[in-house]
């Protein structure tokens, strides 16, 4: 294997009935795969698909359509993504209390201290890039790079619901409690799932969020 | 309760450790990161719905385990799939796999599981919960859909739908499980050493006590690696992850919808139903298979389904 910088997405199986689009995650190339997952949704929902962050997949039965019409799918979308038009986004503003459990750990492996990962963490206009993981959980794009950290070599059996999170180079909200391997720096009391409501979920891929520092 | 004018039909006197409604889960939610969550052994619930004349998808009972006491509050076309555990209804012995009759009053007890974790109870006419995102399943994470969004407890009155029961007995066989799960190579199977890939085929994994709906933890050699962490994406029932620690995760039916451990290993379309009987401590192996393997084994399970399923609707009309 070589390194490449080829910006073409790869194309790869999940398992006999999952095969996911690929390419490296940046902004431009998720206004790309939001586009291309509206387009899919649209002419083939039928099947699942799901955004990741650079990457997307679908779901389908193996037996009712072969992997290789998938594939073609997932390339005809692609392609007809360039240039594709942006819709309309909302923007979000969340409190946050900047007391995670993690927040020292992160100072020390960023090697910044605590009130600079805060005023880091805080700075940005971040994107939605994807929902998942949990009900309402986006991953949002625009972390500071000096802020990544690699997930917990274990994750934790319980998140407490609202903590705010960095795994690697992505920064989000858990909107439930629940296990999760993100090292954990703040919490906010805005709900992201919202069961009984249409949406169900207050963030859309595509949207805009602020975090805004409230003292203890 | 979704409907005051009905009666309860089915009264949970002892829950056991972990019993949810499930059916065939809320596929097409993934996008939002709602898991399609549904019954763990899925075959278990189809074969038992076909037995008491209901749709494959119908609502019922996941018996974690074992240990549920119920009263049937009315007359109650039932059968006991899944896991194998002794059970009686009054002083009659209760088979797995096989469709009787309570009337009103009579009480299923059904003793801890010896073999397998997952007992599956369906009802003619299913368990009549509300659906949320178009399925009755309990998402116990996001604590939506079954009854009230939770696990069972103590004095809970569930209502059945209304529904055809067969008549006269009726029975299948249970279909057989073993301890190998069938694998095909994950997106980055590749990546891993040889060690890391040999040891994956090779051991002999245990189902750690923390095991639940959403995920097992496989204990054995501890395969610690360095291979980076990705970008989150796309996982599913039957994936295996391996995270830097060295301790693979079997997903399982709640399994979050998106993850960014490497994934080894996916358990095939065929076999998911197996990997959700495993119990906590059993031991587990996994072989590889290629992808035409995988797609002849689950023909072959769907045409054995159809088959049972077209054996006991001729019944019904005898």
């Amino acid at each position: 294997m070589t390194e490449t910088t080829d910006p073409h997405p790869s194309i790869q199986p999940l398992g006999e009935a999952a095969l996911a689009l690929s390419i490296d995650p940046s902004l431009p190339a998720q206004r790309r795969l939001w586009a291309a997952w509206h387009w899919l949704q649209k002419r083939h929902g039928d099947l699942e698909w799901v955004l990741g962050m650079g990457n997307l997949t679908g779901r389908f039965d193996p037996l009712a359509t072969p992997v290789g019409r998938v594939e073609k799918m997932l390339e005809t979308a692609w392609l007809k993504s360039e240039g594709a038009e942006a819709e309309k986004r909302k923007q979000v503003e969340l409190p946050v209390t900047y007391d995670g459990e993690d927040l020292a750990d992160v100072a020390t492996h960023t090697g910044l201290d605590i009130p600079e990962v805060i005023a880091r963490h805080s700075a940005p206009e971040y994107t939605v890039f994807c929902l998942g993981f949990l009900p309402g959980f986006a991953y949002l794009g625009g972390l500071d790079e000096t802020l990544a950290c690699p997930r917990r070599a274990t994750p934790r059996q319980k998140v407490p619901v609202g903590s705010v999170g960095i795994g690697g180079s992505q920064t989000g909200i858990y909107p439930l409690a629940s296990p999760g391997g993100w090292q954990l720096i703040g919490r906010t009391e805005i709900q992201l799932f919202l069961p009984g409501e249409s949406p169900p979920v207050l963030l859309a891929p595509g949207d805009t969020v602020r975090f805004v520092p409230q003292s203890k | 309760m979704a409907d005051m004018t009905q009666r309860a039909s089915l009264s949970i006197l002892k829950p056991g450790p972990l019993t949810t409604v499930q059916d065939l889960g809320r596929p097409g939610f993934a996008g939002i990161g709602v898991t399609p969550g549904g019954a763990c052994d899925a075959i278990s619930l189809r074969l038992g719905n076909l037995l008491v004349g209901n749709e494959e998808g119908a609502a019922a009972l996941e018996i974690t385990l074992g240990g549920l006491v119920v009263r049937f509050e009315r007359e109650t076309t039932f059968a006991l799939t899944g896991a194998y555990a002794a059970a009686s209804l009054g002083e009659r012995r209760i088979d797995g796999w096989r469709r009787y009759r309570a009337i009103a009053g009579d009480v299923l007890r059904i003793n801890f599981a010896e073999y397998e974790a997952r007992l599956y109870l369906c009802v003619t006419g299913g368990i009549a919960a509300p659906e949320t995102l178009g399925s009755r399943s309990t998402s116990l994470t996001t604590g939506i859909g079954g009854f009230k969004g939770r696990a069972l407890r103590k004095g809970d009155a569930l209502m059945i739908g209304e529904g055809d029961a067969p008549t006269g007995d009726a029975a299948i066989r249970a279909p057989e499980r073993g301890g190998v799960l069938r694998v095909l190579p994950g997106p980055e199977w590749a990546r891993f050493d040889r060690e890391i890939q040999q040891a994956l085929l090779t051991r002999t994994w245990r189902m750690a006590t923390a095991s639940n709906r959403m995920g097992a933890r496989l204990e054995g050699p501890s395969l610690v690696h360095d291979l980076p962490e990705l970008a989150s994406h796309a996982v599913q029932l039957g994936v295996i992850q391996l995270p830097p620690a060295g301790e693979p995760i079997l997903l399982l039916a709640d399994a979050q919808t998106t993850g960014g451990y490497p994934k080894p290993l996916v358990v095939i379309q065929a076999d998911l139903w197996r990997a959700g009987q495993f119990r906590p401590g059993e031991s587990v192996r996994f072989r590889e298979v290629t992808r035409d393997e995988a797609l002849a084994a689950l023909r072959k399970q769907r045409e054995w389904l159809e088959s049972v399923g077209r054996r006991l609707r001729a019944d019904f009309g005898g």
